[in-house]
């Protein structure tokens, strides 16, 4: 093995990449989520045509991002891919299982607000987040 | 699963980072695979095998056989 003349392989420079590509995707993504969502009041006066096209453009972002994710994903090593696939399972149980828990407080009036979607969508990111973190923490 | 990697990488004088440019796995893999916390696949196996120019079982033993 020539030590000495290796610099970042050819792998490990092509999961850089895939990564800042995701970043750019999910930057883009959040742009045209704004966009989309203040746009009709701030910038276009409700205009329908204008509105649909800016969800539109901010669905066609998003399978982009997806994409993106699903090449980031492949381009992982294997236990970089089991923490991941063990993160996305708890975050998909728990999103599951609370969400829907949520949702029934709210059908019987147990709680005195509506339910979000957002706060879902809050309580996943961080989940995963934690498992990312976790499994990291078991491997290391 | 038990190895013997962290022996064989010292005896070359390689790092766990060159090691893991050379099998295209991330230093933390390669650390993990040394600590006996992941074991791995089949063809992550026979790659580090080549690399060592032995043969698997060289590398790698089963916890029950030993």
């Amino acid at each position: 093995m020539d030590k000495s003349n290796k610099e970042l392989g050819g792998w490990q420079a092509k999961q850089v990449r895939d990564t800042f590509r995701l970043g750019y995707w999910t930057a883009a993504w959040l742009v045209t989520m704004a966009a989309a969502k203040f746009g009709p009041e701030l910038v276009w006066q409700s205009n329908e045509l204008i509105s649909s096209l800016a969800i539109l453009i901010n669905l066609g972002v998003g399978f982009g991002m997806i994409l993106a994710n699903k090449r980031c994903l492949e381009g992982m090593d294997e236990m970089q891919q089991k923490i991941n696939l063990e993160a996305m399972g708890l975050t998909l149980g728990v999103g599951l299982v609370v969400g829907l828990g949520y949702s029934g407080m709210n059908v019987n009036n147990l709680i005195s607000f509506d339910d979000e979607i957002l706060l879902l969508t809050i309580l996943m990111s961080v989940t995963y987040i934690l498992g990312i973190f976790a499994g990291h923490w078991k491997y290391r | 699963m038990k190895n013997r990697l962290k022996i064989l990488r010292a005896e070359r004088d390689w790092t766990q980072a060159q090691l893991a440019i050379e099998v295209e796995v991330s230093r933390q893999t390669i650390n993990a695979i040394e600590k006996g916390k992941f074991d791995p696949s089949l063809p992550l196996a026979f790659k580090i095998a080549r690399l060592f120019e032995m043969s698997i079982e060289d590398i790698f033993q089963d916890d029950l056989s030993s």
